[in-house]
């Protein structure tokens, strides 16, 4: 049975899974941190602690997209809004009753040596198994010289860090503000401050929408909005590159904690695969509550057992070598897009696709004969369409006309004339149609051997040069 | 517009009520995004209108309620009714992808009809050109689909187009022939009133039915456009066929509809097996009849209602007699009717009486329903519009007749289908008119 037990993360942190709650609503108190252990979390990061702010209504608004509700999430909520003294009395009880879970005390305080010494030290009396430096809040604690304030610059960043390091016993994160053009300049100086740990990414600045009847932006403020920080699904390919960039580069790379639209095993699965050791989760549980991290142990468990995999370690930052700039890329690849006739439900997406969002080569000829070659060979998809509706069309409401309707379909479940065709002549092997096609493997990628050897455009361009040199353009 | 009262009568609204209810606005929004936008819908090429469906849909995803509906009326400005009386199982829905992928189809109709109840409630027109911007005079005969279709397009792009009704209220079929849980009344008469209200002329209680009517129509209009629908319901031919208690299926749907007819009991024959037999049986159990027998000369296999009408009709708790043919109609007791039945059998493509299977039905109302008769009294007058088999002949494409001044469309030339197909009909004559116009024009 594969062990999803963290071990000595950022040097000293072990838990009984990578999965954690992050810093926010949800470790907003004991009690709910209680609750969500209870639930299966293997730990969590307490709502930032530090001098108590006063928070608006309302404060969070969403992104929907096609009846799918929060597929984008965002907030104007500060930090804890709470006394220091309340939340780390609650922490002691909790570390009491929970010793074996993982509670990390997210810090933020002004930033001068003595506020940040003394908040450590009071955490970690209060039992805290690590720290988290908030450096990535990006609104309104920003504002006063806190959160992303320091996250953006990254010699306040270093500086603060090495104050926490001379007090700190337990390891020490720092979460990192992907508002920012290359995340690495704050994980390096974290690196340089002497952070045991990184997590990321903290939300991204957003306008997540406009109410179109008062022009008012959400999240409303009685009459205004303020720029919120951007979370859930969305974010996530967002995260995963910037967890990349963070794990591929040996001044940034520490242990980290991945987070960024966290919400199934799935989601862990890829973090860990770019070199995360655990992830931290918020947007899904303030959707479906603690309850959805049962799944995310099950759903981890099956695929290392399908995949031979016995602890974490055996598959953290297997993808990372993955990743390579453009220019290692195989120039010589070949790839066309392959129809499933037998599959094909006829809504003739990938046709239109094609031609109006890639390469004008997925034809609907099957009838009237396979063309191959360029676009002037073809009829543009508007004339078909045109064609449809100057036809004549009948209601079948006698039975042999109903029979008739349903009769000479072809040999596939859709009628011939809706299947598209692939001329693989002119198929670049750009991907679009197998993405829009609603059919799981409908559509599939096939390889065609070129009989040619790799070559990247690195290698290409050197070799070129050798040969040719590029003559100016004509005027 | 007429004066004619429709029912609002409580007793009949409580037990016709609409077997489709509306969708909620968060019901529309979720069937909305279930829809593919699939390119060059099948659903747009089956509908004899060729409504822009996915086109109607995504505006009711994105929340152009507006746009949606002037998308359907666009397409067919009979878009309220037929979003309730169409066939959809074999037009739109019937050829949704979805059935190969997750077997439900859109409920496209259901959508549309979303879109249209908003746009009625906004109490807008659809856009038209400025009145009489063309030099065009059209007369449209009948004031069902067919000629509303065709009188709107014309109207739409300028010409002026005038309505003959020999009713009292506008609609055709749709205000006196279907039943009440599929189209109100009220709705057919609330979608007339959009399209007058374009700036149509309707004159009603117009019979044209003689040579010189005919004349004076073609002296005062440039075009004639025949939307007569067909006659009255034919009759059975079988002895005591006109005795009290024997009304014909759209008598029966009518009188409902209409206020003259509240309550059925006992038991009700009704004869035939199409769609409109199927309403009146229905219609008969919701009034109260007890026992209501579907009695049709031929088998389950060869009606022609639809399917989903034939399964509606047994879970309103109608019967079918297969195979058994009406003989004649005799008195029975206290203004009962005793109906003498014989089964049959196929025999070299007729149909045989089996010796000895007389039976007596004792009713209490024999409705016929095996299909309208043609308008011959008008058809006959017509001057070189041929006429085949009851049916004028015209042109399916562009309703082009005979005579280039007349156009028909609709039951009269299809012989009977559905609301949709008059509409698609009266729109390419609207159409072909105005082509012809331009063309003696240049």
């Amino acid at each position: 049975m594969p062990d999803l037990s963290v071990r000595n993360f950022a040097g000293a942190i072990n838990a009984p899974n990578p999965f954690w709650l992050a810093s926010g609503p949800p470790t907003n108190t004991g009690e709910m941190i209680m609750r969500a252990f209870d639930a299966g979390w293997g730990g969590a990061v307490w709502k930032t602690i530090g001098e108590p702010v006063v928070n608006t209504a309302s404060r969070y608004s969403s992104v929907d997209w096609q009846g799918q509700r929060i597929v984008g999430f965002s907030n104007i909520e500060l930090i804890s809004d709470r006394t220091v003294e309340v939340n780390l009395a609650e922490m002691a009880e909790v570390k009491k009753r929970y010793p074996k879970h993982v509670v990390i005390a997210s810090l933020m305080v002004a930033s001068n040596r003595e506020a940040w010494h003394e908040i450590v030290a009071r955490a970690e009396d209060a039992g805290a198994d690590g720290l988290e430096l908030n450096f990535g809040c990006p609104h309104g604690m920003s504002e006063r010289g806190m959160g992303s304030a320091v996250g953006q610059v990254p010699e306040y960043a270093e500086m603060i860090t090495a104050w926490v390091k001379e007090k700190a016993r337990t390891p020490v994160l720092v979460k990192l503000t992907p508002n920012i053009s290359d995340i690495r300049t704050v994980a390096r100086a974290a690196k340089r401050g002497g952070a045991d740990g990184l997590s990321a990414i903290n939300t991204i600045n957003s306008i997540t929408g406009i109410d179109l009847d008062t022009f008012i932006p959400r999240p409303n403020v009685d009459g205004k909005s303020s720029h919120s920080g951007y979370c859930g699904p969305a974010v996530k390919p967002i995260a995963l590159n910037m967890v990349q960039q963070i794990m591929s580069d040996p001044e940034s790379a520490l242990p980290l904690a991945g987070i960024g639209g966290i919400g199934a095993w799935r989601d862990v699965a890829e973090f860990m695969l770019l070199g995360c050791g655990a992830v931290q989760v918020c947007t899904a549980v303030m959707h479906y509550g603690y309850r959805i991290v049962e799944d995310m142990a099950e759903g981890l468990d099956n695929w290392m057992r399908a995949k031979g995999f016995s602890q974490l370690e055996d598959f953290r930052g297997l993808s990372l070598k993955r990743v390579t700039e453009w220019k290692h890329l195989n120039l010589n690849y070949k790839i066309v897009a392959h129809i499933d006739e037998q599959k094909c439900i006829g809504c003739d997406l990938c046709h239109i696709a094609c031609w109006d969002g890639a390469h004008q080569c997925i034809h609907l000829d099957r009838i009237s004969g396979p063309v191959d070659g360029p676009v002037e060979r073809h009829p543009i998809p508007a004339e078909r369409e045109a064609r449809s509706r100057a036809s004549i069309a009948e209601t079948p409401v006698t039975r042999k006309e109903r029979a008739a309707a349903a009769d000479g379909q072809g040999p596939y479940p859709t009628p011939l004339g809706r299947i598209p065709r692939v001329d693989e002549t002119e198929c670049v092997g750009c991907n679009l149609c197998s993405l829009v096609c609603p059919v799981d493997n409908c559509i599939t990628m096939v390889r065609v051997d070129q009989g040619v050897a790799p070559e990247t455009w690195d290698q290409r361009t050197h070799s070129a040069a050798c040969i040719t040199q590029p003559q100016p353009q004509a005027r | 517009m007429s004066t004619a009262t429709i029912s609002g009568d409580p007793h009949i609204q409580a037990r016709f009520g609409e077997l489709k209810p509306p969708l909620t606005a968060q019901a529309a929004a979720i069937e909305a995004d279930r829809c593919l936008h699939c390119f060059d819908a099948p659903c747009t090429a089956s509908c004899p209108t060729h409504i822009d469906v996915p086109g109607f849909i995504k505006r009711i995803a994105s929340g152009n309620l507006r746009g949606s509906a002037l998308r359907i009326l666009d397409a067919n400005i009979l878009g309220a009714s037929c979003a309730r009386v169409c066939p959809v199982d074999v037009l739109c829905e019937g050829s949704c992808v979805m059935h190969r992928y997750n077997r439900k189809p859109i409920q496209i109709a259901l959508l549309q009809r979303h879109a249209m109840d908003a746009f009625y409630a906004s109490g807008e027109v659809p856009p038209a050109a400025p009145a009489a911007s063309r030099a065009l005079r059209v007369a449209c005969i009948g004031g069902g689909p067919a000629s509303l279709a065709c009188a709107a397009e014309l109207r739409r792009q300028g010409a002026q187009a005038t309505i003959l009704e020999r009713r009292a209220l506008p609609g055709g079929l749709n205000t006196y022939g279907v039943a009440e849980y599929k189209l109100r009344t009220a709705d057919s008469l609330r979608e007339v009133e959009m399209i007058r209200r374009m700036g149509i002329d309707f004159r009603f209680g117009v019979n044209v039915d003689s040579a010189s009517a005919l004349e004076a129509l073609e002296a005062e209009f440039d075009y004639i456009f025949l939307g007569l629908g067909l006659g009255a319901m034919q009759r059975l031919g079988i002895p005591g066929e006109d005795s009290d208690g024997v009304m014909n299926a759209l008598e029966l749907i009518a009188a409902y509809k209409h206020g003259h007819l509240r309550e059925a009991h006992g038991t009700v024959v009704v004869v035939g097996a199409g769609n409109t037999a199927i309403d009146a049986a229905n219609a008969a159990r919701r009034l109260g009849a007890s026992t209501v027998y579907l009695l049709y000369r031929r088998s389950e296999n060869d009606m022609s209602a639809f399917d989903f009408e034939y399964e509606h009709a047994k879970q309103e708790g109608v019967q079918f007699l297969w195979h058994r043919q009406p003989v004649a109609v005799r008195p029975g007791e206290r203004h009962r009717l005793l109906l003498d039945t014989v089964q049959v059998r196929p025999a070299e493509g007729k149909l045989a009486p089996i010796p000895d299977s007389q039976y007596t039905i004792d009713c209490d109302m024999l409705v016929p329903a095996i299909g309208q008769s043609p308008l011959t009294r008008l058809i006959q007058e017509l001057r070189h519009v041929e006429v085949r088999d009851g049916r004028i002949v015209a042109d399916l494409a562009t309703g082009r007749t005979g005579n280039p001044r007349y156009f028909a469309a609709g039951d009269c030339v299809n012989g009977g289908r559905e609301v949709v197909d008059a509409v698609a009909g009266g729109k390419r004559a609207a159409l072909a008119i105005l082509k012809t116009t331009e063309a003696a024009n240049a």
